[in-house]
């Protein structure tokens, strides 16, 4: 299996507190990888070093390696803007621009230069057909994004994300302030999104990891405590903490 | 612990395939006493009981439905709750061969010699024995025992190959006892497949404990 993106001996600090403890883990190309862990474990600040979100954190002190394609995420000259355009987010709450649909899919495309208007309109038409969105705005696209439901901004988040054509997809807990309609139809799209990019995900939803991840981490305090293919980890966990957690009987 | 409902619900779970246990091996042994002692009351009896068996499987099936249902459970809650789904039929059918051969107790009418097929006795005393030791495995969640029962099925399958050549020399012999042997060998098939119905049982058990279902990966 082709890992898109290693991690390697990766140690994070928000000032003392020692927040991620060597965690390795290779994340698999085009398939749906899932954080699961109690709040705290650090399943959240896991996904953002994947595209240096932790950056903008004050006092954060990151140390081993990441690559993606083999690229050290964190070596000097990466451009962050260019590393985020290639790996894109999608965040708990659904986030739309106060803008009309359209441009905020064409957002991105424009602050990276494109200008040509034939052009914007086929990837604002793309990136809302590949998040499953397009069939539901295409006669309001001039109409304000913040008239849409809450699952409807969600998935038009994931086009605005698909819009700068990144390889790979964060999502940190994207269904979570969804009803389970919306949230079914945006685990949906993760399996179609999953043919062309490799998305990471993070839930509080243990049944949504089993349902739509190809993988699952477990993460607690800080450490990754197991990875497996998820039919395996949900079914015969090696670690007696996984099976504790993902069974109801933590703590 | 956290899903105390949950955990009283799989403990109760547990108890009725304790009790269906006992039931069938009851049933089975009940069976083969009335074979012994042409006893054609006790297997009424059985045949009677039979649907004791049944319903117990259905109250335990729908009980695994409802936990799948409720409580979607995982890791070693899915392997116990899937295994109790699978072990109740094995159980069940157990169930109907001594009820079958209960039947056949009944249908000879008296006419015959349970000696009279040399390893009918040693193939009803393995039958039962392995019936029992896989049901005690399974309630002791004892891979270990359970593996090693596992290998005594070989030992029927052995004994039946013998009470084939035994009734073809008795069809050859005495031909007037055509009616009794083929009874006989449709007894020692049911023998057969209690075996097996003993084996699968012990195969689910390191499945509930391991993850691992005929030395394979299930999921």
């Amino acid at each position: 299996m082709e890992a898109k993106i290693e991690v390697r001996n990766l140690n994070l600090y928000y000032g003392a507190n020692h927040a991620l403890k060597n965690v390795i883990m290779d994340i698999p190309a085009k398939e749906i990888t899932a954080f699961i862990g109690p709040s705290g474990c650090g399943k959240s600040t896991f996904l953002k070093t994947l595209n240096r979100m932790n950056d903008l954190v004050d006092g954060v002190r990151i140390e081993g390696k990441i690559t993606l394609d083999g690229e050290d995420i964190y070596g000097s000259g990466v451009d962050t803007t260019l590393l985020r355009k290639r790996v894109g987010m999608v965040f708990q709450q659904p986030n739309p621009f106060p803008m009309s649909i359209y441009d905020n899919v064409a957002y991105g495309p424009r602050i990276h230069g494109l200008k040509n208007r034939a052009r914007l309109n086929e990837i604002v038409e793309a990136s809302l057909k590949g998040a499953a969105i397009f069939d539901e705005v295409k006669d309001r696209l001039n109409k304000s994004a913040l008239g849409l439901s809450g699952g409807q901004q969600q998935r038009l988040c994931i086009a605005r994300a698909l819009a700068v054509k990144p390889d790979v997809l964060l999502m940190d807990e994207p269904t979570s302030a969804l009803d389970p309609i919306s949230t079914l139809k945006i685990e949906e799209l993760m399996s179609e999104l999953k043919e062309k990019y490799t998305v990471a995900i993070v839930t509080h939803n243990m049944q949504q990891a089993a349902r739509i991840a190809d993988n699952t981490a477990f993460f607690l305090v800080g450490e990754m405590i197991e990875m497996d293919r998820t039919d395996v980890l949900f079914s015969r966990p090696s670690d007696k903490r996984t099976e504790d957690y993902i069974t109801g009987r933590f703590g | 612990m956290a899903r105390v409902k949950f955990e009283a619900s799989l403990e109760q779970l547990n108890t009725e395939l304790i009790k269906m246990g006992a039931v069938v091996e009851q049933a089975i042994n009940s069976a083969i006493d009335a074979l012994k002692s042409k006893n054609i009351a006790l297997a009424r009896e059985v045949t009677e009981k039979d649907r004791i068996i049944d319903d117990m499987e259905k109250d335990i099936e729908a009980k695994c439905l409802s936990l799948i249902l409720k409580q979607q459970p995982v890791a070693r809650d899915l392997r116990v709750v899937s295994t109790a789904l699978k072990v109740v039929t094995d159980m069940e059918r157990i169930g109907d061969h001594a009820s079958d051969i209960a039947e056949l107790v009944i249908s000879f009418n008296d006419e015959y010699s349970y000696n009279v097929i040399e390893h009918i006795p040693s193939m009803a005393e393995a039958a039962v024995s392995m019936v029992q030791e896989a049901v005690a495995a399974f309630v002791d969640r004892d891979v270990k025992r359970a593996a090693d029962i596992r290998k005594k099925d070989d030992k029927i399958d052995e004994l039946f190959e013998k009470v084939k050549l035994d009734i073809i020399n008795l069809l050859l012999h005495s031909p007037e006892k055509s009616n009794m042997s083929i009874n006989f060998l449709m007894i020692a098939k049911y023998f057969e497949r209690i075996g097996d119905h003993a084996e699968n049982i012990c195969e689910w058990t390191e499945f509930s404990e391991t993850g691992d279902y005929k030395n394979n990966r299930l999921l």
